[in-house]
């Protein structure tokens, strides 16, 4: 699950020297990493306070592969309810109910459906925080209070720049519509 | 995938609000002093949790002899609360999941509370089958765990047990899902907080920063849950009612229950929201982001639903009739004319009759009538589950054991009491989250906004901008 873009963010204790730029827009910030792809820049991260249509190929990141997750903790707890259920049954503690077959399959779908859902809502929600390095008590620096608010931030990675290559991202920061440019150690 | 706005839809952001003013309108009531109001709710609903709290010491110390309940009726307002609560905590993931699905904008505005009410629902629902089995420190015996009696499983071809993991992968799937939804608005509230508030803001929101890659994950996340949670919510009412057609008395005994169950939930579910939502955007002065067109919306849901209840009432007594079997004839013979007469005429007028109203569209969008009607339907949806329960139970085949049940002040205490629980964990909530989605909202502000579309649209200026999201 570790694509390429989340590379800077398991580097974590390394200071990152920033480059960024706040766009007032959606649309501008989309441009601009159109634009910055063109150029062949190398973006460090797009910040949003909401999910952009498009940002994603437009920065050209793959598809996510949470869903993957999700089926195989599907099928994991599909399994897991129905041969307990009939191991229980069948081999543990046969018991008839109700003149039926101690196998009897029908009435073990409820509770083999209820623990694919749940097998797969789990576990997809825990490989989501895991793979973004998201959990309770973490604190991931951020570059602007802004962001989760109205702003759109657009991340260069400057470390070991030179003051030209520098020079030249504040330019086409600037030339791309950004409303404030700044840099910052996080 | 950019969509076409029609031009006849109306806008669900009023007051051409721009991406800071939603942030500022929605996080600002969990910034602020709590209002007179508020506190007053506050204190009426925490003496209802006092009150559940000691119906229920009361239950465990004297034991299940306080309630009124009988050889013949052994389910009595115990179970009719548990289906009831369990019905209302339909519509927070039918509108977070089905909505989403059908790429419905309206979800936004209420989603958020919707989920929550989901959950606090579920928890008041949950109380129920656990007091009702009478000695409530043996309440794990439910959990097929490896005990020291053989170890002996429980039985998994029982709808009861069926019930267990339904509600509790329910449960859990509604709070894994709302609150995956909310840690980035609690990022924003985070982000407007210094000090300790800012500490504890960022320790809820998980450290969470609005890259890219996470939101999208966060889309593909929700998606799937959303399409997880579908055939979930429709899976919990059925299993509910299964409790009651699995087995073999009349009345009971029928296939139209889980279908009429789950339409039933959804109409409840969607009423509670209505009364919770109305009196919210109130007293949060969020009439710009719950507007008339969101609680249209829910009305147009209500008089559906409340509709195909009503069918299904006039199926089962037409089925009854036809089936020519003299005991399914009887019990519905007793629902109507017998001793609880009123419980089924509460049920009809309440659920069937007075949604009607909603074909008006003056009434739909008035504010007091939305409320009104929505007591109404909570009202009815309660009687609905009584007259199943109670009415039944109350004339089984032997006349000799007949009989008649009053609940006692426990029971009563208890059902009053869960609603004090209710209220408490919702007056709670709105204190420290946003109560309306704000990234959704914001994401929708282009397509959804008045400045965007309907009458007073500035056309030209933001053409550029608009149509992208959908």
């Amino acid at each position: 699950m570790f694509e390429s873009a989340n590379i800077h963010h398991t580097m974590a204790n390394q200071s990152k020297e920033v480059l960024y730029g706040l766009y007032d827009d959606e649309q501008v910030l989309l441009q601009a990493v159109h634009k910055a792809k063109a150029d062949h820049l190398d973006i460090m991260d797009v910040y949003t306070p909401f999910p952009v249509h498009g940002l994603d190929e437009a920065m050209g990141l793959s598809e996510s592969r949470l869903h993957q997750v999700g089926f195989i903790f599907g099928a994991i707890g599909a399994l897991t309810a129905f041969l307990f259920m009939t191991w229980v049954f069948t081999r543990d503690w046969p018991i008839i109910f109700g003149g039926k077959p101690y196998w009897s399959i029908p009435a073990f779908i409820p509770i083999t459906f209820e623990l694919t859902v749940l097998f797969s809502a789990i576990g997809m929600v825990v490989a989501y925080y895991t793979v973004c390095g998201l959990a309770p008590g973490v604190t991931n620096p951020t570059l602007d209070d802004r962001i989760t608010d109205d702003k759109f931030c657009l991340a260069f990675q400057t470390n070991g720049a030179s003051q030209q290559e520098i020079d030249k991202l504040k330019s086409f920061l600037s030339a791309s519509g950004a409303e404030e440019i700044n840099a910052k150690i996080i | 995938m950019s969509a076409a706005v029609s031009p006849i839809r109306e806008p669900l952001i009023q007051g051409s609000k721009t991406y800071h003013q939603i942030t500022e309108d929605i996080c600002s009531p969990t910034e602020r002093t709590p209002s007179m109001t508020w506190i007053i709710a506050f204190m009426v609903a925490s003496a209802g949790l006092a009150l559940y709290v000691f119906c229920l010491a009361w239950t465990i110390w004297v034991g299940i002899g306080s309630w009124n309940l009988n050889r013949t009726i052994g389910w009595g307002w115990d179970i009719t609360n548990f289906v009831w609560w369990i019905g209302i905590g339909h519509a927070g993931t039918l509108i977070s999941a089905i909505l989403l699905l059908f790429r419905q904008r309206w979800r936004t505005g209420v989603n958020r509370a919707a989920e929550a009410m989901t959950i606090f629902a579920v928890m008041c629902a949950g109380q129920f089958p656990l007091i009702h089995m009478g000695r409530l420190w043996l309440g794990f015996f439910i959990f097929p765990y490896p005990n020291t009696r053989g170890p002996l499983w429980v039985n998994f071809n029982s709808p009861l047990l069926w019930d267990v993991f339904a509600i509790s992968t329910y449960f859990t799937v509604s709070l894994l899902f709302w609150y995956t939804g909310l840690v980035p608005d609690l990022a924003t509230v985070r982000d407007r907080a210094k000090g300790l508030r800012r500490k504890i803001y960022n320790y809820m929101s998980f450290g969470w920063t609005g890259a890219a890659k996470h939101w999208q994950r966060f889309e593909s996340l929700s998606l799937v849950l959303a399409g997880l949670s579908t055939p979930l919510v429709l899976s919990v009412h059925t299993i509910v009612s299964f409790d009651f057609a699995t087995s073999v008395i009349p009345g009971w005994h029928t296939t139209i229950f889980p279908p009429y169950f789950v339409a039933g939930a959804i109409f409840s579910g969607f009423a509670m929201v209505q009364t919770l939502m109305v009196m919210t955007r109130k007293v949060l002065n969020l009439e710009q982001y719950v507007t008339l067109e969101h609680i249209e919306s829910m009305n147009k849901v209500i008089l559906l639903t409340g509709t195909i209840v009503g069918v299904a009432y006039l199926t089962e007594l037409f089925v009854a009739w036809y089936s020519g079997y003299i005991y399914e004839q009887f019990a519905f013979y007793n629902r109507v004319m017998g001793p609880y007469w009123w419980s089924y005429v509460g049920m009809m007028s309440c659920n069937l009759l007075s949604p009607q109203i909603f074909w008006f569209k003056k009434i739909r969008r008035s504010v007091f009538w939305t409320f009104v009607m929505s007591i109404f339907v909570n009202i009815g949806m309660w009687f609905e589950r009584f007259v199943i329960i109670g009415t039944t139970l109350a004339r089984d085949y032997l006349p000799s054991s007949w009989s008649y049940y009053v609940p006692s002040w426990v029971e009563i205490g208890l059902f009053v009491g869960t609603l004090g629980l209710f209220f408490t964990l919702y007056l709670i909530f709105s204190r420290v989250a946003p109560v309306v989605a704000v990234a959704e909202v914001k994401q929708i502000l282009k397509v959804a906004g008045d400045q965007y579309t309907g009458p007073n649209a500035h056309k030209a200026h933001h053409a550029k901008g608009a149509g992208v999201h959908h």
